[in-house]
């Protein structure tokens, strides 16, 4: 058992666990009934499942050429990832109708749009 | 003549952010060398001159304790969330029940509204729908809330996140500042 050993173990780890977390977000895209739910799924889980698919890569190929093009592929998620799932829940928000049945609360819809 | 020197102060006021995309554009080409790091500055010197943004203000100073907790406290989150909005999605008896909470943030720079908002939106179960600047108050999509105290607690969570954004970011002065408006607020 030699360290090379332990990081190929660690990598498929971390490689089917962020393939695990990115089919829970396909899953959850299909089975969730309204476009908000659906976003959590598509948006979120699948960040994690990312990175995790990241350090599994880095840890099988060891270099640090390729680190630097992984480490720009996970702080260009990490940035993109909140500012798209924003600009489709503002979007959707204000275009299409809400699913009422499915909100505890709408604080938004209460505010006065003076501003 | 005025216009040029204006430019000229804000390249110097921004060398951070040129660092920054140098640093990129060296990663991308994988390769450190004097010819790619001169390519870079140029690069990002021409990125700044043709798209040019008003500066972020950043008048705190960083706290190495605060911006361990910061980090840290976020990746528990960011997989603990991560794990529970995929065993929603594969629970086949899950039922969603969401709420949209309007949250006001108590920092007043523009840096910890954005890094606040970010952070909040990254971690799984919570989706920023709509900003108010003014007001600075962040309304968020809430995944998996059947009741008020849960909306609290989602509440809570965000000013939680918020308070180590500040923790780990903010001057004496802006934390003063800070809690001054968590006081006003309760």
């Amino acid at each position: 058992m030699t360290w090379t050993d332990v990081a190929d173990a660690a990598a498929a780890v971390c490689l089917i666990g962020g393939s695990l977390l990115s089919l829970a977000a396909a899953v959850g895209i299909v089975r969730f009934p309204d476009l908000f739910s659906r976003m959590h799924a598509a948006t979120k889980p699948q960040v994690l499942g990312l990175l995790l698919v990241l350090v599994g890569v880095e840890l099988r190929l060891r270099s640090g050429e390729a680190l630097g093009v992984i480490v720009l592929v996970a702080l260009f998620q990490f940035m993109t990832a909140p500012v798209s799932a924003h600009m489709v829940g503002r979007a959707a928000y204000r275009t299409s109708p809400v699913r009422r049945d499915l909100l505890v609360r709408d604080e938004l819809a209460d505010r006065d749009d003076e501003d | 003549m005025a216009g040029n020197r204006l430019q000229r102060v804000r390249l110097t006021y921004q060398w951070p952010v040129i660092t920054g995309l140098a640093a990129v554009w060296v990663m991308l080409w994988g390769d450190l060398s004097w010819f790619n790091v001169i390519c870079g500055v140029l690069v990002a010197i021409t990125v700044l001159t043709v798209f040019p943004l008003p500066p972020l203000q950043f008048s705190g100073r960083v706290r190495p304790v605060g911006l361990l907790v910061l980090l840290g406290v976020f990746l528990v989150d960011l997989v603990k969330a991560s794990v529970q909005v995929a065993g929603k999605a594969l629970n086949p008896w899950y039922q969603p029940s969401n709420a949209i909470i309007a949250v006001p943030l108590r920092s007043l720079a523009d840096a910890y509204f954005l890094i606040t908002a970010e952070l909040v939106s990254l971690v799984p179960g919570s989706l920023l729908l709509e900003t108010n600047y003014r007001r600075r108050t962040l309304y968020l999509h809430v995944l998996g809330v059947r009741d008020d105290a849960e909306v609290e607690r989602a509440r809570q969570n965000v000013w939680a996140q918020e308070r180590r954004v500040m923790r780990a970011l903010a001057s004496d002065a802006e934390m003063r500042d800070y809690e001054a408006a968590v006081e006003e607020s309760q």
